[in-house]
């Protein structure tokens, strides 16, 4: 057991706590993009839906769950903050206009499935629902931009690299909504949707290549990483996780579909994560040894989280479990 | 093209100012929610059901707004304050990684219960997820005010350098938290936040209650806009007079903590004792209105009242005037003027709750039309009052962003072009004006649509309830 008056100066168990957080900042974004990016796909492929009682069994199945997803990234934020603030500072600043892009995308996909329920008729009904469509295409996309970009460093915001990834990102969402709407719908809107789930996915894998492929091409440094044991076992993760998420999808069986969708996610942030470490902002030149805060915060900050993040599962297992299964539309209050 | 520095302040007051609204409404209507669901449970009186409804609605709305424009605030100190969040992250961006994980996690997912499970949890759950969100709420709210308390009283660190720049490094983490600020904050804010869904229910009750019972234009439901209005002026009772004794007693402590900020409130440049206070001040001419300084202002003037506000009882106490601060005044005027509107209306609200509690209390409060009207009109002061105190608390500040610490324009992000700034700037002008459209569009369309009734409500109740108490409802 530490003392507490050595918490200001020895890590908690003498625990390797920098690394620890930056594979937290990690899970958390990836958990962010497992989450809200089903709710991204639902918006993606609700461009693909013409029959309003789809559209709305559409709304229906994210309308509990989607504020609380997006929640993961306010938590990605604090926790990027708290513990790399410089990395925050220096990362947020340069890639200024991308992150208002982000927040822009946010806000359009956050409000268009409340206005699209206050009125009924076709104009703004069409007009809120293009705006779910591409709230819920751009966010997932921009942030893709702004991950690509960590990644490899760049100061500019349009790079070869951040559209590829931009792409793939949008690609994966859409793979993670399939998997997410056949477990929440029934019926011919449940048996159209698998078709949409190969294309996806297709598109994913050939995607995520390309990007591998830019990255590659464009950043020299990140060569040896790129072809490194780790990354590459990732890649091998990423086609297995397909191949079951294909499988699952022909049998019918959504749980496991889903899996390999959040499979698929976790592996490609684990890419970013492998392909970074030990640096946290090559642009900057932070490491994350030499950007971590004080050993006193972090080990506080690390008690909090250790209490705090098993309650926030909870949370959402009451959240999934009061939800499950097929949800009907004009349930609420 | 505007300057990074002015765009950037500039932008984060614009997008503070709109996203405090959403945030005020939730949390003051987090107690009623939870009073609501349980009376509706236990009882099964549809009067709570229809309330606990009809509120939980604007309370959606309010939280989705106040989501998107929240995640705009955490993303901006980033993007444009980049210089203070390495400077201070240490310290300030630990409160917000647990206020995200310990207050917007429990609020966010059992709000999906709260709202659209009804139908699909048992009551205790149901309970369970009314009391999560609005303790969410009010968690958010510590959080949130810790950190920017520290910015007001900052205590509990050590200035350090980390890869070439000075940080603040935590040396003393209950000085810090704990900080001096924040207990006088927590209570004010959140019983303003109270306050303004008070009298946000006891102006649209007495519109609605105005319409039907003075105008004899009848409302349909109108037994519902009767209750709201009482609760509304229940939560007035207690919430108008606390805000104004305890505003009085936070006062003094900004003397101790930060005595050119209080300057600033009262406008006194030269230090002096038997300093009045002038609860009544009019500018008679532009120059007054724009540079106030208290000893030429035109006002009633309580002689030794501001003494005595400083000092808790000495009318002879002396105040250090604003010259004492060299080179850091805030702008006076803004703080000045926004402390006196903001006093002003506390006052009005306690004056309004003591008008309507006696009326209420002889019998006549469906009658008095010139209540209805007052509280009418003060619908929404009470956000206005909390944004003028938001004001007077984070101008007054200046040109400190963390008080004595680190000036607010040494806190912008270096790279910033005045390009970006001015994009980003009229972005959200843009947006945000759209958004407070949206939002009182949708607001209002809720208001207008009323609370459920006759088969929207559970049939439970009616089979439940005894048949004269049906009768007398239809």
């Amino acid at each position: 057991m530490t003392e507490p008056a050595a918490l200001a100066t020895e890590p908690l168990f003498g625990l390797p706590l920098a690394d620890l957080w930056f594979g937290l900042v990690f899970f958390i974004l990836a958990m962010f993009l497992f989450l809200d990016g089903f709710d991204f796909g639902v918006g993606a492929l609700f461009a693909t839906r013409e029959d309003d009682d789809e559209r709305e069994r559409l709304l229906a199945a994210i309308g509990p769950f989607w504020d609380g997803n997006e929640v993961w990234l306010v938590v990605f934020g604090g926790a990027l903050f708290a513990a790399f603030p410089s990395v925050y500072a220096n990362l947020f600043s340069r890639h200024y206009l991308l992150m208002f892009a982000i927040l822009g995308a946010l806000i359009v996909r956050g409000l268009a499935p409340e206005m699209y329920e206050q009125r009924h008729d076709d104009g703004w009904q069409r007009w809120w629902g293009r705006a779910f469509v591409v709230g819920s295409l751009t966010a997932p996309f921009f942030l893709g931009m702004f991950t690509a970009n960590w990644v490899t460093g760049a100061t500019s915001i349009v790079t070869l690299p951040a559209l590829v990834v931009g792409l793939a990102v949008v690609a994966l969402t859409v793979v993670d909504g399939v998997a997410f709407l056949r477990l929440k719908t029934r019926g011919d809107l449940r048996d159209d949707l698998e078709t949409d789930g190969y294309r996806a996915l297709g598109a994913y894998l050939v995607l995520v290549v390309a990007a591998l492929g830019s990255v590659y091409a464009v950043e020299p440094a990140l060569r040896s990483a790129l072809l490194s044991a780790p990354v590459l076992a990732l890649v091998l993760a990423t086609l297995a996780f397909a191949g079951a998420y294909a499988a699952a999808t022909r049998a019918d069986r959504y749980y496991v579909a889903l899996g390999a969708a959040a499979g698929l996610v976790f592996a490609l942030v684990a890419i970013v994560a492998g392909l970074m470490y030990p640096s946290i902002d090559r642009a900057a030149g932070l490491t994350v040894e030499t950007a971590i805060v004080s050993t006193l915060q972090l080990n506080l900050m690390s008690v909090g989280a250790a209490v705090l993040l098993p309650l926030v599962f909870v949370y959402f297992a009451v959240l999934y479990t009061a939800f499950s299964g097929p949800i009907e539309t004009g349930e609420s209050y | 093209m505007i300057d990074p520095v002015l765009g950037s302040r500039l932008q984060f007051a614009l997008t503070t100012i709109v996203h405090i609204i959403f945030p005020v409404m939730s949390m003051g209507l987090a107690p009623f929610l939870v009073y609501f669901t349980w009376k509706d449970i236990r009882t099964g009186e549809p009067i709570y059901e229809q309330l606990r409804r009809f509120w939980t609605r604007i309370f959606a709305v309010s939280f989705v707004v106040g989501t998107v424009t929240g995640i705009v605030l955490e993303f901006e100190f980033g993007t444009n304050f980049a210089a203070f969040s390495t400077t201070a992250g240490e310290l300030f961006g630990g409160p917000l990684a647990l206020e995200g994980m310990m207050a917007f996690m429990l609020e966010a997912t059992f709000l999906g219960i709260f709202v659209f499970g009804r139908e699909r949890v048992g009551n205790a759950l149901y309970m369970v997820s009314a009391v999560a969100v609005g303790l969410g709420t009010w968690l958010s709210a510590v959080w949130i005010l810790i950190a920017n308390s520290w910015m007001q009283t900052p205590r509990g660190y050590e200035l350090t350098t980390a890869n070439g720049h000075t940080i603040v490094e935590l040396v003393d983490p209950v000085a810090a938290y704990a900080n001096p600020r924040f207990p006088w904050m927590f209570v004010h804010m959140q019983n303003a936040a109270v306050e303004s869904v008070a009298l946000f229910m006891a102006g649209l009750g007495a519109y609605f209650v105005f319409r039907h019972h003075v105008w004899e234009y009848p409302v349909e439901n109108v037994a519902f806009w009767e209750t709201t209005l009482k609760f509304g002026l229940i939560a007035l009772l207690v919430t108008a007079p606390l805000q104004v004794l305890h505003g009085d007693l936070y006062a003094r402590h900004i003397v101790e903590t930060q005595p050119q900020k209080f300057a600033a409130m009262e406008a006194v440049w030269e230090t002096d004792s038997y300093v009045p206070e002038y609860i009544v001040a009019f500018p008679t001419s532009l120059d007054q209105l724009l540079d106030p300084r208290a000893k030429e202002i035109f006002g009633i003037g309580i002689p030794g009242g501001a003494s005595w506000l400083a000092s808790g009882g000495d009318p002879q106490a002396t105040i250090q005037g604003l010259e004492e601060f060299e080179g850091k005044q805030p702008p006076v005027a803004i703080v000045f003027w926004s402390f006196r509107m903001m006093v002003g209306l506390g006052f009005w609200f306690v004056l309004l709750a003591v008008w309507g509690g006696y009326r209420w209390w002889s019998g006549e409060l469906l009658e008095d039309d010139l209540l209805h009207k007052a509280l009418m009109l003060s619908t929404l002061l009470g956000i206005v009052a909390v944004e003028l105190g938001w004001i007077v608390t984070e101008v007054g500040r200046q040109p400190w962003v963390i008080q004595d610490v680190l000036r607010t324009t040494d806190g912008v992000s270096p790279g910033l072009t005045a390009g970006e700034a001015t994009a980003t700037l009229v972005g959200f002008a843009i947006v945000y004006l759209g958004l407070l459209a949206l939002y009182t569009y949708v607001v209002v369309r809720i208001v207008r649509a009323g609370p459920p009734d006759g088969d929207d409500l559970a049939t439970r109740d009616a089979s439940e309830r005894p048949a004269s108490e049906v009768s007398a409802d239809d």
